[in-house]
């Protein structure tokens, strides 16, 4: 019996597996037959911590955590994948697929608590705010002033140039989702980009999927600067351990501060499983002191996280950026800037 | 009379169902307006979209080339949370977009103009504005159409706001409306109901044209009134009249018949002839007196419309009255005491002599042979009681406001001769007076007590 459930189980992690470019799955398995399948963009170690006290609080559920790029998750979701709740930090994706309809209604008494910034309609809602920080090693700076603007970030890097060659990390926002939502909204934001990522594509930029590498790159002392890193609190918490190696800028001129968000996708098998996942999900975000959380709290953006930018808003507009035409364009336009050999 | 119903209730009811029925409209008005607005704007901002799309379109390299402006979804965002999807096709072609999006087919698609449609897509109803630009892409002319659309559920949440707000504004509206219906129709019923009261206030006499203003519309009402009663008051003139000459003329000639009988009593000697004439004498007499209360009737009905209010003692007038009693009086022996102190008043002497003479004689007659009558006149209370006191049978079962009523006698009366009037007309008078008749046992529980009170 065992044997056949396993052969289920393994039948089942295949059919997916083919569909999804998975990184990353971990099963908390219940007393029950109800499984809650989770897609998610946040490492493992990040959630760990909140998946086993939810498991805690419901034994018989089993919990089913998939972790993929922002884009496998939108295209999985889009193609009708059978998850019960998808997380992720590219807003515009996520919000696309509640536009096009791949994505439930819920609600609850935590979902009405959350400020109006947080959701759109009753189908997507966020649970962190987390702003994009710069991501420094400080003896690449010794002797340097530490910039605070993107324009003294620019200069540095312009008047630096053999310190800093090849030792630049940024996301390839052609592969991330993530990435290309920060370099989208930047642009938008202040002319700065441009001229930073051509000093930047002077320099020889590795390119990276994710801010996890960046970080552990900088701390291996691999890279001088990472930019536009998310995941704040892990840098944080490296910067506090590396003894002073590692530094968190965060620009002044202006920092995006996007929303994690979740959404129950219209396959999903489980809602209600789904729903009490979210609400437990919110009731953390949530909370002011974030306890088994190293995300960062709903709270700090209605005051001033991120510098008193607050974040992207949920709305039609995240989707003008994913039109093809606009996407090719943008994306031409920052070849043009990055690549630069 | 049979009531038909409250005019007011009516009234207000009408009113009020008047009141409902433009609460009611006004709400579906309100509706539907907020409705049409809520819409209006959506179409405007998505023909704004559409437009702001539309202006980046340009020819590259042969190519039709387009950017999404961020502010033209951005704006998308003002109306609520609604499901935006957009196409743009050229030639035919879909360039970017939702390529299933059910586009209306233009006919004749006019440059530059926006046109809107509604249709159904995911799902969903959306709003759809449809713009058209033609492009040159190379040497050909590409007609370009940028259509956005959008679901309608912040239009559907902003009209039902406001149909929710005027339905209670409306509910209000009613409310205050009835309320000023009900005072309206109070105000406008007020005359009648002053005029009801007025009538009904009227003394039983009281037979003078109504002279108070009316509406015009109560004006035919009140003249008609004014008729009735005017004919009414003929007709009873007519038989006070009547009733005063018929017993003129029959006291004239009973005079003439008692007369002879008094002399015929004295040349006769035979006693069974004596007693005869005396029975006819008494017979005589009694009709003669009662012709005279008649007489008395009339007057009082006559004088009590056009009361004289001369100052009179009543003591003076008591005495007189008594005087003029006495040989009644003294016909049965019977004695009358006057116990009175000065008391002016302003009143009708002859009324109120009248009604003590009635009175009086009413004592007398049913007082046995030899005992007294008392008569007080004193002042009380700030007006003058005038009590007759006998020692006659008492006044029986019947209540004292039969006692008064014309032509009633009491249940003890059989044997003795009267007209039912005596009361009737002593009652008239003190109320002409504005006093009253009170009727009382006599003390020690014998006889009757009558007094005319007057204020």
């Amino acid at each position: 019996m065992r044997f056949a459930g396993l052969a289920v189980v393994l039948s089942l992690w295949a059919s997916l597996a083919a569909a999804l470019e998975v990184e990353d799955h971990r099963r908390y398995e219940g007393t029950g037959d109800r499984t809650l399948r989770i897609l998610s963009t946040a490492d493992l170690e990040v959630f760990t911590r909140f998946l086993e006290s939810f498991h805690a609080d419901n034994p018989h559920m089993t919990l089913d955590y998939t972790v993929a790029s922002s884009a496998e998750l939108h295209r999985a979701i889009r193609n009708g994948a059978e998850f019960d709740v998808a997380l992720s930090s590219a807003m515009d994706l996520q919000f696309q697929l509640v536009n096009d309809g791949f994505a439930r209604s819920h609600n609850s008494p935590v979902v009405d608590a959350l400020p109006d910034w947080a959701r759109w309609r009753d189908q997507i809602f966020a649970f962190t705010t987390e702003p994009a920080v710069v991501v420094i090693s400080t003896e690449s700076f010794t002797g340097l002033p530490i910039p605070a603007t993107r324009q003294e970030l620019t200069g540095v890097l312009r008047d630096n140039p053999d310190r800093f060659r090849g030792a630049i990390g940024t996301y390839d926002v052609r592969e991330s989702g993530l990435g290309y939502l920060f370099a989208t909204q930047e642009a938008r934001a202040t002319d700065a980009y441009w001229r930073l990522s051509e000093v930047m594509g002077r320099l020889d930029p590795q390119l990276y999927c994710c801010s996890g590498q960046m970080i552990d790159d900088v701390a291996g002392g691999r890279l001088a600067l990472a930019y536009n890193v998310l995941g704040s609190y892990a840098a944080e918490r490296l910067a506090r351990d590396s003894g002073g190696r590692v530094r968190i800028l965060r620009m002044s001129d202006y920092s995006n501060v996007i929303l994690r968000t979740a959404i129950i996708p219209g396959a999903a098998k489980e809602p209600q499983d789904a729903g009490r996942f979210i609400d437990a999900l919110l009731e953390t975000g949530l909370r002011d002191v974030p306890a088994e959380w190293p995300l960062p709290p709903l709270r700090e953006t209605s005051g001033n996280a991120g510098g008193g930018f607050g974040p992207i808003r949920i709305g039609p507009a995240l989707m003008v950026y994913l039109d093809p035409l606009n996407r090719r364009a943008f994306l031409q336009e920052w070849v043009d800037a990055i690549e630069q050999r | 009379m049979t009531a038909t119903g409250s005019i007011g209730r009516r009234l207000t009811l009408l009113l009020a169902g008047v009141a409902a029925l433009l609460s009611l409209m006004s709400w579906s008005m309100v509706t539907g307006l907020a409705r049409q607005a809520s819409e209006r704007t959506q179409d405007n901002v998505l023909a704004a979209s559409a437009t702001s799309i539309a202006e980046t379109l340009r020819s590259e390299q042969g190519e039709v080339r387009l950017e999404l402006p961020y502010s033209a979804f951005s704006m998308l965002g003002a109306i609520g949370e609604d499901r935006v999807f957009y196409l743009v096709t050229a030639d035919g072609e879909a360039l970017t977009g939702y390529p299933d999006l059910p586009v209306p087919s233009l006919d004749a698609p006019a440059p530059g103009r926006v046109d809107f449609d509604t249709g159904a897509y995911l799902g969903e109803e959306v709003r759809m504005a449809s713009l058209t630009r033609v492009v040159l892409a190379g040497a050909e002319p590409v007609p370009v159409t940028v259509t956005v659309a959008q679901t309608r559920n912040g239009v559907t949440a902003i009209a039902g706001e406001l149909s929710q707000l005027a339905a209670i504004l409306s509910v209000a509206f009613f409310v205050v409306a009835v309320g000023l219906s009900f005072f309206a129709v109070r105000t406008s019923l007020r005359p009648l109901n002053e005029i009801a009261m007025a009538v009904s206030r009227r003394g039983p006499s009281d037979l003078r044209p109504l002279r108070r203003p009316a509406p015009t519309e109560l004006a035919p009402l009140m003249s008609a009134l004014d008729r009735l009663m005017d004919r009414l008051g003929q007709s009873i003139r007519r038989s006070e009249d009547f009733i005063t000459e018929a017993a003129h003329r029959v006291r004239t000639p009973l005079a003439t018949v008692r007369a002879q009988a008094e002399i015929a009593l004295r040349s006769i000697r035979d006693e069974t002839e004596r007693a005869r004439l005396r029975r006819m004498i008494r017979a005589v007499d009694e009709s003669s007196r009662s012709a005279g209360q008649l007489l008395d009737h009339a007057i009082v009905a006559f004088r009590a419309d056009d009361l004289a209010r001369d100052r009179l003692d009543l003591a003076d007038l008591a005495r007189q009255t008594v005087e003029a009693l006495e040989p009644t009086a003294a016909m049965k022996d019977i004695e009358i005491r006057l116990h009175a102190e000065p008391a002016e008043i302003e009143g009708d002497a002859i009324l109120l002599d009248n009604a003590l003479r009635n009175v009086l004689d009413n004592a007398i007659k049913y007082s046995p042979e030899d005992t007294v009558v008392t008569l007080h006149v004193a002042r009380r209370d700030g007006g003058v009681r005038m009590s007759v006191t006998d020692e006659g049978p008492g006044l029986g079962e019947a209540p004292a406001d039969q006692l008064t009523e014309r032509f009633f006698r009491g249940g003890n009366t059989a044997g003795i001769v009267g007209s039912g009037l005596g009361l009737t007309i002593a009652n008239d008078v003190l109320r002409a007076h504005g006093g009253h008749l009170e009727l009382r046992e006599g003390p020690e529980g014998r006889g009757a007590c009558v007094s005319l009170v007057l204020p």
